[in-house]
Parts: C-alpha cells; structure tokens; sequence
C-alpha cells in the first residue's frame, strides 16, 4: 500500500517556538525553583531528545502554592464576574493568538501529531475558555441555587494524553466560578502548562490565581491530601482515581474524577460501513488511542464482520505513521517509555490468551517511542485486551448477533465513559443510546468534543462531568434550602 | 403494640419483619433485638438483619432496577402519588408509631406524618420534570444534535437519618427512586419500626417489589457489606455518624460509589433538588445533523 501514495516530508517549523533550557516552578505570579532544588527532564517521545529541565515540586512547595491560592482566593472571589470573564475572555484570546506556537511545542513534549494539536487540542481549548468566560458573570442563572458560592481552592491533576487541554478543562470552570487553583501538570508533558503561566501573565491574570506545580506522582498525592485545598480535579488512571477516593473520605473536600474507559463502538449491519471504517479508526487511533474514551472494543454484527474488517485493514494500511511534526503524519509517538512498555505487555498477554494480532507493514522510527495500529481478533470477554483499558493503539474487535447482545457486551465492563453506535435506523440508535451505560455516546460520529457539552463517565470511569452548564457544577456550592445541596 | 381499644381486650402484636424484593422476610440470621419507646418501654422485636439480608436486598434491587428505570416518568409519578394515598389512609396508625418512635406528642407526630405523606407528593411532581432542569440541548460548535439527559445512578444504598425515623426515612427514599433508582435502606437503628411499617405500605402502593428494600439492624453491620458491595452504585450516608462515615467513604471507594456525605438536613424544611441530583449521571448523546441533498449517507 506505501507505494500507491508517497509523500515528501511536510514538517512543520519548529522555529516558531523557543523552549527554555530550564523552567521553574509557577507559584504566586512568579516562577521559581524547588524547595529542595530538585529537577527533571523532559523529552520529545518521538526521538527522545531533551526539550528541556524543569523543577520538580515537591510537598514544602506544594503547601507554598496552595498558600499563594488561598491569598489570592480572597479577592479574586469578590471580584465581580464580569470582570473574571474579562480574564478569561483574554486568556482566551492570546491561546489563539499563540496557537501555532503551543500546537507545535505541544507535537514536541506529548509525541502527537502536529494536526491533531492544530487542529483539535488547540482549537478546543481556546473554545474552552472562552466558553468559561462567559459563564463568570451568570453564574445565578446557571440552576444551582440563587447564590451559587466558589469552594475555595481547586488542587488539579492532569494526564500527559491531552495536556493543555486538560490544564483548560480544569482551570477555566474553576476561575469562571470564582476558585483559584494549584495545578499539576503531568510528569512527561510539563511544558505547555508552563507556557500557560506565561500567558497568565501576559493576561495580567492577579498573583496566585494560578499555580503550576511540574512534579510526579508524589506532588500529585501531596496536593489532594493538602488540608488547604477545598476541591480535587482528577482526570487519570482509575487506580490512582480510587487513592484519591479514598484519601478525601471523612474531609469536606468536593472530589470529581475523570478516568478509564474500554469503549464499546457497536457497528450494525445497516451501518454505512466507509463511514464506520472512518468512525472506528478515529475512535482508536487518535492520539495513538492513548484517549480514555477510545473506542477500544469494536462490536461488530457477525453478517459484516468479514466485510468490515476488509475495509478497516485497508484503511489501516493508508495510516503514516512517523514525525509528529510531519503535516501528513497520522499516528504520532507513544507518549512515554512506560507507557509503550505496558502496551507492549498487554498486547503480548493478548497473544498469550490466544487471540489474534494483526498489524499493517509499517517501519517505526528506530529512535523514539512507537507502536504500530494493531488489531486483534477472535477476541472474546474474558480476553484482557477485552477487559483493561490498553491507552495504546490497539482494538479489539469482538461480534454479535442481536442488539441486546451488542448492549450486554458493551455494558460488560467496569469502565461506562464512552460508547458509539453505527446504524442507518433511527430508532435503533436511540433504543440502544438508552441501554447503554456511557456518559458520552456518539452515534454515527465519534471522539467529538465540545466546551458546551458535558462529558464523564458512569461507573468507575469516574463521577462528575467536564464541560457545558454541568460543569460548573464542580466548582459551585450550590445554595439551596435543604443547606449545602 | 399496645391496645388502644377496650381494656379487657387484648391486643394483636404485629411482628415486624424485613421488605425485600417484594417480600417480607425474617432475617435469615433468626436474630431479632429489642425495640422500645423513648421511655424505654418494650414496643417490638425488630429483626436484626446479617450480612447475608444486606447482599439479598441488593440482589432485589439489583433486579428491579432494569423495568423500574425504564418505566416512563409518568409511571413513576403516578406510583409515588399513590404512596401518599395509601399514606394518607394509614394515617392514625403512622402518628401512633411515630409518637412512639421519636417521643412526640400526637400532634407533633401528626405534623410529621403530614409532612412525610406531602414529601411524597412533592416528589411525585419530580418525575417528570428533572430531566427538564437538568439535562438538556447542548449548543455544540458543528454540525450535531447534541442532548444531555439524567439517568439513574443505579442501585443506591440509602442509611435513613437516625433521628427522623420517619420523615427523614421518606425524604431520603423518595428522591432516589423518583428518577429511577432502586434502594437498600438501612432504617434508623433505635426507631426501625416506622420504617417497617412504610414497607407494608409501598407494598400496596404499585411499587414494584425491589424498588425499596427495607433492612433493620445495627446500622454499621448492615452498612459495611453495602458500602463495600460491587454491585451498589451509590450510598447516602444520611445514617451515619462521623466515624462510620469516614469508614464507608473509603469502602465505597473501592468500585467509586457515588457518596452523598452526612450534613445537617432540616427535614421539616421544602427540600431542593439535591437529593435528586446526587443519585443522577448525566449520559450526553451526539449525533451528525448532516445536510439535505448531500450526497452518500444522509443518516
């Protein structure tokens, strides 16, 4: 298939971003070191080059920063909404402004392709704030109760899949609603968070409203367990989901978790199958699957399943992998080693437990973190690859014949965060959109994201949702006569 | 309980029994302990529920909720108002077993039965109308329907308020199962029997057997096995005193229950949605608009 189209290189210039040999730590309004000097390293996954040294946080400054946030909660509070949207309305005017400059540094820290940071992660967190800005000075009208209080101060941990977006998911709601936050950025994609600090302050955006705190696990957990925090913002791993779970019990800390998925895409027989093909390789391989809402498990109707996976191993040919960078470039890096270690594995166990991988002729860049798109077939529930959420390019594809067969296998898991759905019949779609047990279902789409519209998970995909009125939610003490909800 | 008719008459006791699946067992345990007054006098054996009733009545639960969630907002609307009915007809009985319970006088007690029976009413009305409040079209930037809409969270594991046996009882029942939910109750630990004696009305009230599962017991036994069960989805810990929330939070972390902490709740004040929301997730549908005359499929 290669040699029907060839490409020369289409990289986009990396000049248009200056990366700091070294970053500090972002705590009230100005950048500094660790308490304890330390400090890591932070790489391009696609050819492992060090993009920069960066302070590592850790407990003496996570209390520092949670300090400079509870200052700066006081006034930034009382300050009239319409002058927080302002802020926020600024904010998200300079992300547009410095888009092509944050898309690329962005390609550079996460391994993505630099069209996907263009033309999505970018484009969707402008949108983000500039949704949250207008809700700062409405925040009555939003259903929450007549006088809707900010909680105080957010701690925020963000993964590495989507870092800025993340960082916008989590920050935008909380300054729109009054909050100030201390965040932490993920320890292998730092570096856009840091760039935000810079457009904080080129907001004028007060002192302390925002905190950024690069660390690991250890400032992660410091910052939840922090008796200054008053709301913790997770989006992650559900083991890590589950800590958090229980390391809030019996405190007034309000707790939202945005976790695993195992998403079932349900392909009917009646489905338009070039669409679906489109549908199902969007759903598992953008952003290389490493997408809590991936659709990882295809359900396919048994009387299309030769016809459909035809198509898809087709299509999965045309896929370019290589130089994130590469305007042409389908499937970026794997964001870390660890991680491409655990694809690696589970992957493995998928051959191990007897299903059947299949891979399309694809040469990986010999420097870097990569893994090929990968399906599996004759795969059955009780498969791993089945039942864990991989967060790698990787499907698994599994048949039925009837439509509560299709729901049953996809409500058949612990996860409930994502769900599509493939048919020309109205009615089924809806019939089945009811049935399932998914905070997000696209039908006859998928992976479509918008700041309006409010996504989360059921189950242990988490509790609470991002986006939309719903949102703000998480970031109000509703007034209610009943008390506080 | 005791005679109120004829001196010379004796009375019939009842003997108060769990509701489960529609049904009224005994614990299977065989375990009773001793209910009184708040002056101390014997009013009943009340059973003493195991570990084993806790897991049952999720089972129940568990089986109910499919037809229960999916019955139509009018349906459930319409079953709730006729709790209050058939409330409303054991009146007299309800004021004696509260004035009993919580040591009010019959006046007192009838205020509470009132309020109670009127609870139900209000979230009769709900049914059909939270999924207006909360859920919604979402004006997404392209070209797609996009609607949010609530579901019920799933089976809900309610500890009822140990004070308010009866009034707190409903205002925790009622607006879980309003949207759909089924529920395990846990009935406040020293005054259970007003709350086993509501079962005998649900159970003539249309409420499908295993929408509400009433247990009663120590309140940290029955509690325990809930809170850790992978098969509940959510807790009220309205019931539990400091320490044992703590300790069921952390349990429930286990499979990410939905926790809905203890906070003081003027039970006799109009309620707000709360309640209602805790027990709600919110599932947001997406779907292409497409174009007219656009070639291929039009959806």
């Amino acid at each position: 298939m290669a040699s029907v189209f060839e490409y020369a290189p289409a990289p986009e210039s990396r000049a248009v971003v200056d990366i700091a040999p070294s970053y500090g730590l972002f705590i009230d309004g100005e950048f500094a070191e660790a308490a304890d000097g330390k400090v890591f390293k932070t790489v391009s996954p696609s050819s492992e080059e060090v993009l920069s040294e960066v302070a590592r946080a850790g407990s003496e400054d996570v209390d520092r920063a949670v300090k400079a946030a509870r200052r700066a909660f006081e006034k930034w509070s009382a300050l009239p909404g319409r002058e927080r949207a302002k802020y926020l309305f600024r904010i998200a005017r300079i992300i547009q402004e410095r888009s092509r400059e944050l898309a690329v540094l962005e390609t550079l820290d996460n391994g993505k392709p630099i069209r996907e940071t263009r033309d999505a992660d970018l484009p969707l967190v402008a949108a983000h704030f500039f949704y949250y800005a207008g809700w700062a000075d409405k925040l009555e009208h939003a259903g929450l109760g007549p006088n809707p209080r900010p909680l105080g101060v957010a701690g925020q941990v963000i993964p590495w899949n989507f870092p800025l977006l993340m960082l916008a998911w989590k920050i935008a709601p909380a300054l729109a609603a009054g909050n100030t936050v201390v965040l932490k950025p993920a320890e292998t994609t730092p570096l856009s968070a840091l760039f935000f600090a810079d457009i904080c302050r080129q907001a004028g955006l007060p002192r302390g409203v925002v905190n950024i705190l690069p660390g690991y696990g250890d400032a992660g957990a410091a910052l939840v367990e922090h008796p200054g925090i008053d709301k913790v913002a997770f989006t992650g791993s559900t083991a890590v989901g589950k800590a958090i779970a229980r390391q809030v019990a019996g405190t007034d800390k309000k707790v939202t978790l945005e976790l695993g998925g195992k998403g079932a895409n349900i392909v009917f027989d009646d489905a338009p199958l070039d669409q679906a093909v489109e549908g199902i390789i969007g759903g598992i391989f953008f952003n290389q699957g490493q997408v809590c809402c991936a659709g990882s498990r295809l359900l396919v109707q048994e009387s299309i399943q030769d016809e459909l996976l035809d198509s898809l191993k087709r299509r999965l040919s045309t896929l370019r992998l290589g130089d994130p960078l590469d305007k042409n470039t389908d499937i970026g890096a794997i964001n870390s080693e660890e991680q491409l270690a655990r694809i690696t594995s589970l992957v493995e166990q998928g051959e191990a437990e007897g299903a059947e991988r299949w891979s399309p002729a694809c040469a990986l860049p010999s420097s870097g973190y990569w893994f090929a798109p990968t399906l599996f077939t004759n795969v059955t529930q009780a498969h791993t690859i089945a039942r864990d959420e991989i967060f790698g390019p990787v499907l698994s594809v599994l048949t039925f014949r009837t439509p509560d067969e299709a729901v049953a296998k996809a409500n058949n898991s612990q996860y409930g965060l994502s769900a599509g759905i493939w048919t020309e019949k109205g009615s089924r779609i809806l019939a089945v959109a009811n049935r399932l047990r998914a905070g997000v279902v696209w039908a006859n789409t998928f992976n479509k994201f918008d700041p309006t519209s409010p996504f989360g998970g059921y189950k242990e995909s988490g509790y609470g949702r991002e986006g939309g009125r719903h949102g703000l939610e998480a970031y109000l003490a509703p007034t209610s006569p009943e008390g506080a909800r | 309980m005791k005679s109120t008719v004829d001196a010379d008459r004796l009375g019939v006791f009842k003997t108060y029994k769990l509701y489960v699946g529609g049904k009224f067992p005994r614990s299977e345990s065989g375990r009773v302990y001793e209910v009184t007054d708040s002056k101390g006098k014997w009013l009943a054996n009340a059973p003493l529920s195991s570990r084993k009733d806790a897991r049952d009545a999720v089972v129940a639960a568990r089986k109910a909720f499919g037809a229960w969630s999916g019955a139509t907002a009018y349906n459930r609307g319409q079953v709730l108002y006729r709790v209050a009915e058939m409330l409303e007809g054991r009146r007299d009985q309800f004021v004696r077993e509260v004035a009993d319970a919580e040591g009010l006088s019959k006046s007192k007690a009838a205020a509470v039965v009132d309020a109670a029976i009127d609870r139900w009413v209000w979230y009769a009305g709900w049914t059909d109308k939270i999924a207006q409040v909360v859920g919604g079209a979402n004006p997404v930037a392209g070209p797609f329907f996009n609607l949010s809409t609530p579901e019920p969270t799933g089976v809900v594991a309610v500890l009822a308020p140990q004070e308010s046996s009866f009034l707190g009882l409903v205002s925790v029942i009622a607006p879980a199962i309003a949207t759909g939910n089924t529920v395990v109750v846990v009935a406040s630990e020293g005054a259970p029997l007003p709350a086993l004696s509501l079962a005998e009305v649900l159970a003539t009230s249309d409420v499908p057997g295993g929408v509400v599962n009433i247990l009663s017991g120590r309140t940290a036994e029955i509690a325990a096995p809930l809170a850790s069960h992978q098969d509940v989805n959510a807790i009220d810990l309205a019931g539990a005193d400091e320490d044992l929330a703590k300790e069921l939070e952390t349990a429930a972390a286990d499979n990410l229950k939905r926790v809905l902490r203890p906070q003081p709740v003027d039970f006799t004040a109009a309620p707000g949605t709360g309640r209602l929301t805790a027990f709600l997730e919110t599932k947001t549908v997406w779907h292409p608009t497409g174009s007219l005359g656009a070639s291929g499929s039009a959806y």
